[in-house]
């Protein structure tokens, strides 16, 4: 549907987009497969909540879903995605700030009271700090906890490990023992993008230069 | 508590109330906790004071996993998500992947997946309301119920090869075809099924006991459970007439005829006969979709993305390859992301899913359906006696698989 409007008139969908685009606060606006995201700046991002809520344009009663995502090489490597739903209005827009390990994100539990676990989650898994969250607990991870753990720098198979000890009768902790290294295959295929085969550098590094020089000559 | 209180009144009624509060912890091994909820109730004296459920014990990093793995693999992992009603899990992610893909299943392939979506939605509102029954002393209704959803895990079993976990719904269609004979037996189910939905509400619905421990706990009003981000039958029994298959239908649903049942007082009794009356619409969807279905492919034909016939990889080197490398590299899903949903049996099931134009997820956020319920229990606990609490729990419907992920 929305590539179709290129130029005929705009579909719904686009015409909310072009509105939401206008609230202050902003940074940007796109429909993405009919759905849209629109980027805002982590210091207003009260007021531009409060107005996807309370403004009857929008009337975004229910926040359906917050959640982090790591993109490490970033200079702010966190995005938060709030995704909002209008069931008057019958659409959803999707809301991202970008945040890192220190930086403050408004927490949106006033405006929605579900936020509060959901940012006990990103907070738990992400390590993304949200002002004014009453509850600042951990969630989903053991108690006492160490780490985030679905940065992407946190190995899958994590730290520590548990287990029943017998004699001690209790519970304890220890430092993770594979019995075989953990094994990441790469499965991407070798025929497509890939211009050098894994240890035949040399031979491709003298196959290059060979062709520049030839070009040069 | 009275802060209006001034004085020596009000110190007297505060040193009262500490000597008789005490936390109380309710599970993580209680069998009306419906899981491994740990829910810390601090108590006055049998009245609920406040109520903070601690989750997680069930956590197993099911979104870790999925990044370490590719697309077709990471399917199984959502059967494990809300064991209660696997297929509709499945169905979210399988949508997600497709329309990152740009692709679509053939039309057999989404009646297949429509009608299946279906069977599971009464599969869990079987074990939910007769479980939930069993929470507040009626024995029987589990008993038959657990018969009818045995045939339906039948069903299950014939088309996918695994009762539970049935890892049968693929981006793209469906893992294979029906049986021979399959949809005539889920006909002859569909007819009779009725009838004992009759008989489970004979057993409850009028049941003054029943009445008694649901009627008017857990008053949720339509702005809080907007809120509190309620959704499915919980939100539809506080009176707000929103369901996905309805409002943004995805699949047949389009083309098929139901009601959408709406509660008006939002307590646990209402809930409990959205789920009953929605039990019903289901039957009807189901033989729409039987009397509808048309023999065809049950999955794309591009064979990127679909492996070819058994068949044909005995004798074409091309099927052989296109074999090997879905099942060892996979697909690339291009750059992009997306909040796809279905209307699970429980709610709004969502996957969030960005992918980098990789064989594997850069992210695959799972927003399950009652984490946002679990969470509302303290505010439709509060000032309630012990024993509504575990009434409130069970008529939430809340499976740990997909809280803790």
């Amino acid at each position: 549907m929305p590539q179709a409007a290129e130029t005929a008139p705009l579909s719904p969908i686009e015409l909310l987009a072009r509105e939401v685009a206008s609230l202050p606060g902003v940074a940007g606006v796109a429909v993405e497969k009919g759905e849209i995201v629109a980027q805002a700046k982590r210091d207003v991002l009260m007021p531009l909540m409060l107005t996807l809520r309370d403004d009857p344009r929008f009337a975004c009663e229910q926040m359906m879903d917050l959640c982090g995502v790591d993109w490490p090489e970033r200079p702010e490597r966190f995005d938060v995605v709030y995704n909002l739903l209008s069931v008057s209005r019958n659409h959803r827009i999707r809301v991202i700030v970008t945040t890192d390990e220190t930086a403050l994100v408004p927490s949106v539990c006033a405006i929605w009271p579900v936020a509060t676990w959901w940012e006990r989650e990103a907070w738990d898994l992400f390590g993304i700090l949200f002002a004014g969250q009453p509850d600042h607990r951990r969630i989903l991870t053991d108690y006492g906890f160490d780490g985030h753990p679905l940065r992407k720098d946190f190995p899958l198979t994590g730290y520590v490990e548990v287990r029943y000890d017998d004699e001690r009768k209790s519970v304890v902790y220890e430092p993770v023992v594979l019995t075989q290294e953990f094994r990441s295959f790469d499965f991407q295929s070798p025929w497509e993008g890939i211009t050098t085969l894994p240890g035949d550098e040399k031979a491709h590094a003298t196959r290059t230069d060979g062709a520049v020089a030839k070009r040069t000559k | 508590m009275d802060d209006a209180t001034s004085g020596a009144a009000g110190e007297r009624l505060r040193k009262t109330i500490e000597i008789d509060s005490h936390a109380m912890n309710f599970g993580p091994q209680h069998p009306a906790a419906h899981g491994v909820l740990r829910l810390v109730l601090e108590m006055d004296g049998e009245m609920v004071a406040r109520a903070d459920p601690h989750i997680g014990l069930l956590h197993r990093g099911t979104e870790k996993l999925i990044e370490y793995k590719s697309y077709m693999q990471a399917v199984p992992y959502f059967d494990r998500l809300d064991y209660v009603s696997p297929m509709c899990e499945e169905q979210a992610f399988a949508l997600a992947v497709e329309k990152l893909l740009g692709i679509e299943a053939p039309e057999r392939g989404k009646w297949i997946r429509t009608l299946f979506a279906e069977i599971t939605r009464i599969l869990n509102h079987l074990l939910n309301i007769t479980t939930y029954a069993l929470d507040v002393g009626a024995i029987t209704p589990s008993l038959w119920g657990f018969e009818e959803r045995e045939k339906l895990l039948e069903f299950h079993e014939a088309a996918s090869g695994a009762r539970l976990h049935a890892n049968y719904y693929r981006p793209g269609g469906v893992a294979k075809d029906l049986p021979a004979g399959l949809p005539d037996k889920i006909a002859a189910w569909a007819e009779s099924f009725p009838k004992f939905i009759d008989d489970l509400e004979e057993l409850l619905t009028g049941s003054r006991i029943w009445k008694q421990r649901l009627v008017d706990i857990g008053v949720v009003s339509a702005e809080d459970a907007l809120a509190w981000g309620f959704s499915g039958p919980c939100l539809r029994a506080s009176g707000v007439p929103w369901d996905l298959r309805r409002a943004q239908p995805y699949e047949m649903y389009h083309q098929v005829e139901f009601a959408v049942p709406v509660g008006r007082n939002g307590d646990c009794y209402d809930r409990y006969l959205v789920r009953v009356a929605e039990m019903r619409e289901s039957v009807k969807i189901i033989q729409q979709c039987l009397a509808r279905m048309q023999p065809g492919p049950v999955k794309v034909r591009d064979h990127k993305f679909a492996p070819p016939p058994r068949a044909d990889m005995k004798h074409s080197m091309e099927s052989l390859i296109h074999h090997f490398k879905l099942y060892t590299e996979g697909y690339h899903v291009p750059e992009g992301a997306t909040y796809t949903v279905v209307e699970s049996p429980k709610g709004e099931f969502g996957v969030y899913l960005v992918a980098d134009g990789s064989n594997k997820p850069y992210r695959c956020k799972i927003r399950p359906t009652g984490f946002a319920h679990l969470q509302a229990i303290d505010m439709m606990a509060r000032r309630h006696m012990l024993a509504d609490a575990v009434a409130i729990i069970g008529s939430l419907d809340i499976v740990f698989g997909e809280i803790d992920r």
